[in-house]
């Protein structure tokens, strides 16, 4: 059978330990409820199972079937195939959580590496090892400001992604953490900073806030919003997009205390939504209080260069109902693909990789805005996002591109009803000139119609 | 005798320093946000970055390696085919915002996976969004939360665990701001019904239990204690790590769970990744389906589509729709392994297990606390060798090492003193448990200064885990 080893050898084997039947292993089963079979279909070879997945995959169209213009916390980019190479070997990938220091330093320095990088590009003092993805990190840092603080409100900008607004507000349930809401300005789409101000008091926790936004547009009145969060006493947590950080600050150089995003961007693929990496970063003083798992540089017994889980006194295998958090498997092999395509990218890289992201989005939203039909909703200076508001029926109009083989922006007013017929446009590295071309002149055609 | 590679190896920013400089800032960027100067992080080119993780994944134990016998892990072979596959473009290229039409082929795939694990669990309905296990628990306390709630029993604000149960249990019952109620186990290792009985209350939301327990003992008086539940009004949550037991065999479905979730990393043979990334679907019966995260994957008139029209439900608990490599990676290993695959694997997981625990125990270094038959896993102790030698878990663990095999886990669950979890897997064939048992056997008999003093045949010597937590050096700005 397949991937079982003993099938041939099971009646040997019973018989060595006193027993004629696999059966006797199971009668601690009542009768009640022992059951037969599955009722699931016989299991396919390896060549079958290969053609009924191809098969399936036919039914879906990749980035590199239909030119797409999607965002929203997720956007294709390059990945340089060494990156696959590492991450497929297999001492990597078939180990699990380093319990064993010994047998792991592989693992265990690559992970040092990667919060050591993680802590440059974010401006903090230090990182863990990563968590579920930024959604779930928002969480994270909602509940240990709380832990850090004893406060019990948390801030947050009104336009994030539904996503992390359900998700945060079941993280933070069971600690009875009350969720406001920021809301942007209309105009800018940047945070209103009067209503910040309304928002934030000494019963706030912390201050979330998004760089760039969600709409895509840079909230550049740091200075600002971090006075009101620290005159109030409050942490400051910002989110990032790594991508963005080689042509802008790092959010540790404007004040923040902890520093959250999705690093899928960094080498791994957008695989549906899944898989994600949770970035995690903070200040050296809330060491404590950090949720996830932490890799230590130390010694062996000869005195030489070894590394091993630190602080494990914080997580659930040692601390059970009292951790910092109930997390145990993270997302380790996408930290690695973090670390290997960052460390090869190196600073001068991500710098020129920023600047194409940005300088695409500054093209493409030019000649969208071109268009008639089509204008910017929001004078914000914005990265590689940014949201078009259409004169005609947004949806009709991603129907239509669709019918030209392009994918277009997501229509966002479910999610913000006030912006009607609106659509959130994203650009990477990954479109050439001649897919932005092929994006305008098809809109040209549809805004006709 | 076993050797690993061993590489002096410098950290990435000693092969290639990074260079600090000024950069030319973009005029249209906010000057408030301008970047002045380079990130500090290194460049290498891409032989010297290959190597470098070539020569540290050589200096790494996985599954591949040899037996990684970890208790309630279920460490086994991660097929390759599954891994060729989710990184076709199709699937990995495919964004989760794109037009329902035109990824019908992952839609598929997650629906009939949902499918599969109701099936193999007995339970109605299942979501695959939840990460992690410890994730799937989390989100089965906000459903037990929800459920509650709905019914106005909001003074239910207790959770009842064994002492056997995992870390993560307790963890994410705190989490979800419910207060733990922990209960002795009987002599045999399972759940003591007097102390259940006397646990239960009108503030009783749940029940969380593990079958088999982290002992590998099955709860034969599991539909006894589904009533004793029941009757009190509480929900009944199944922590699925160790069903790699009982596939094809009973369902938890079957002994009246409400709530269920799965490791695909473990018992659906998608790999570890070194930590994760891993995915913890999970499962419920019809009285909680309302509650469950949006969006769900519905099928009309041959199409695939999301639903979220669930006004009761609690909304979301990860980004996007969950870990979709790892479900793609379960579906293709459960259509290859089929019915009889799926009960042969726990058949032969079940067989390995009890086959290395006699063997073991037969040769008196070792004794086993509670009940003699055990399931996927067992848990040995080193009292004796302790008393005898001062040879503690922790040492014979080290000194695996140096044979070139994979310890158990060790010191858990935490009523075993000296403990050593293991849990080989139906992957590892006779010839490979019959050197795990020689070489456990063998060491119970070496000199204890060799003991002690292991590892020696592995990159490092044993490691000073405690000046790592007293001291921390996180980063190498640390250093």
């Amino acid at each position: 059978m397949k991937f079982i080893s003993n099938s041939s050898v099971k009646d040997v084997m019973l018989k060595e330990i006193g027993l004629n039947n696999i059966k006797d292993l199971f009668f601690d089963i009542p009768q009640k409820i022992r059951i037969k079979d599955l009722n699931l279909p016989d299991g396919l070879s390896q060549q079958e199972t290969e053609k009924k997945l191809r098969y399936i995959a036919c039914k879906n169209k990749s980035f590199h079937d239909i030119t797409s213009f999607l965002g929203g916390g997720i956007k294709p980019h390059y990945i340089p195939p060494f990156v696959k190479s590492i991450i497929s070997r297999s001492e990597f990938y078939t180990s699990y959580t380093p319990y064993q220091s010994e047998a792991s330093q592989g693992f265990l320095q690559a992970m040092f590496e990667y919060q050591s990088i993680i802590a440059e590009l974010t401006g903090m003092d230090i990182a863990n090892c990563s968590l579920y993805d930024g959604v779930t990190a928002l969480g994270e840092a909602a509940l240990m400001c709380t832990r850090i603080n004893r406060k019990k409100t948390f801030v947050i900008p009104e336009n994030i992604s539904s996503d992390k607004k359900s998700v945060l507000k079941n993280y933070t349930r069971g600690a009875e953490i009350e969720i406001k809401e920021a809301p942007y300005d209309i105009k800018t789409g940047k945070i209103d900073l009067d209503q910040l101000k309304k928002n934030v008091d000494e019963n706030t926790a912390g201050v979330y806030i998004e760089n760039p936004n969600f709409f895509g547009i840079f909230e550049d009145d740091i200075d600002k919003i971090s006075k009101i969060v620290k005159g109030a006493g409050s942490l400051f947590v910002v989110g990032i997009d790594p991508v963005s950080l080689g042509i802008i600050k790092s959010p540790g150089e404007y004040s923040a205390d902890i520093v959250i995003g999705e690093g899928r961007a960094l080498g791994n693929p957008m695989s549906y939504g899944g898989c994600s990496l949770g970035i995690f970063a903070c200040k050296k003083e809330f060491l404590r209080q950090t949720p996830g798992r932490i890799i230590g540089l130390t010694k062996d017994s000869d005195g030489k260069r070894a590394f091993c889980m630190a602080l494990q006194t914080r997580e659930q295998h040692i601390r059970r109902g009292k951790a910092t958090s109930n997390i145990c498997t993270n997302e380790g092999l996408c930290a690695l693909a973090a670390v290997s395509y960052l460390s090869w990218l190196g600073g001068g890289g991500l710098e020129k990789l920023s600047k194409i992201n940005f300088e695409n989005g500054q093209k493409l939203a030019k000649k969208i805005e071109s268009i008639k039909g089509f204008e910017k909703m929001f004078s914000g200076v914005h990265f590689n996002e940014f949201v078009i508001k259409c004169k005609n029926d947004a949806k009709m109009i991603n129907k239509k591109l669709l019918q030209r083989g392009i994918q277009g922006g997501s229509v966002i007013d479910s999610w913000y009803p006030k912006l009607k017929n609106c659509i959130l446009f994203g650009v990477t590295e990954m479109h050439s000139d001649a897919d932005i071309e092929k994006l305008v002149s098809a809109l040209k055609e549809v805004s006709n119609v | 005798m076993y050797r690993s590679a061993v590489y002096d190896k410098s950290l990435l920013n000693e092969i290639a320093p990074p260079k600090k400089g000024k950069i030319k800032s973009i005029d249209s960027i906010p000057t408030s946000l301008q970047r002045k100067e380079n990130i500090n992080i290194p460049g290498l080119d891409e032989t010297q970055l290959v190597r470098h993780f070539h020569h540290l994944s050589q200096m790494n134990y996985g599954v591949d390696t040899g037996i990684y016998p970890l208790g309630s892990c279920t460490m086994k072979y991660n097929p390759k085919i599954c891994e060729e596959i989710a990184s076709w473009d199709n699937f990995a290229c495919t964004h989760p915002y794109q037009d329902i039409s035109t990824v019908q082929g992952n839609l598929e795939i997650m629906f009939e996976l949902e499918r599969m694990l109701c099936e193999i669990t007995g339970m109605d309905y299942f979501t695959l969004q939840p990460a992690a296990g410890a994730q799937g628990e989390f989100l089965g306390m906000l459903l037990t939360r929800a459920y509650h709630k709905f019914k106005n029993n909001n003074e239910r604000n207790e959770v009842i665990l064994p002492d056997t149960a995992h870390g993560t249990n307790p963890a994410s019952v705190t989490m979800a701001g419910y207060k733990l109620i922990e209960i002795p186990s009987t002599k045999d290792g399972t759940v003591d019904l007097d102390m259940l009985e006397k646990a239960l209350s009108d503030k009783t939301a749940c029940f969380m239990l593990t079958n088999p327990n982290t002992l590998g003992v099955f709860e034969s008086e599991i539909i006894e204690i589904s009533k004793m539940v029941h009757n009190a009004g509480a929900l009944l949550y199944y922590d699925g790590a160790n069903i790699n037991a009982i596939m094809g065999k009973a369902k938890p479905g079957d002994m009246g769970f409400d709530i269920v979730h799965l490791n695909l990393h473990k018992t659906f043979a998608t790999p570890h990744g070194g930590g994760g990334p891993g995915s913890g679907p999970v499962g419920v019966n019809i009285k909680l389906e309302k509650f469950l995260p949006v969006p769900r994957i519905a099928k009309k008139e041959g199409k695939y589509l999301f639903d979220y029209d669930a006004p009761e439900s609690i909304g979301k608990i990860k980004g996007f729709y969950g870990n979709f490599s790892v479900l793609l990676k379960a579906y293709i290993y459960i259509l290859m392994m089929g019915r009889d695959g799926l009960k042969e694997a726990s058949e032969i997981a079940v067989l390995n297990s009890n086959y290395l625990k006699k063997k073991i125990l037969k040769s008196g270094k070792y004794e086993m606390p509670y009940k003699e038959l055990r399931k996927h896993e067992f848990v040995i102790s080193c009292e004796k060798l302790k008393q005898e030698k001062e040879i503690r878990a922790m040492d014979v663990a080290k000194r695996l090492l140096d044979h070139g095999l994979h310890p158990p886990t060790i010191y858990f669950p935490l009523i075993v003193k000296e403990a050593l979890m293991i849990e080989p897997t139906e992957t590892e064939s006779k010839e490979d448990l019959d050197k795990f048992i020689d070489a456990l056997i063998k060491i119970a008999d070496e000199d204890p200064k060799i003991v002690k003093n292991a590892p020696n045949n592995t990159p490092v010597k044993r490691v000073d885990e405690v000046s790592a937590s007293k001291n921390p050096i996180l980063t190498w700005n640390m250093i």
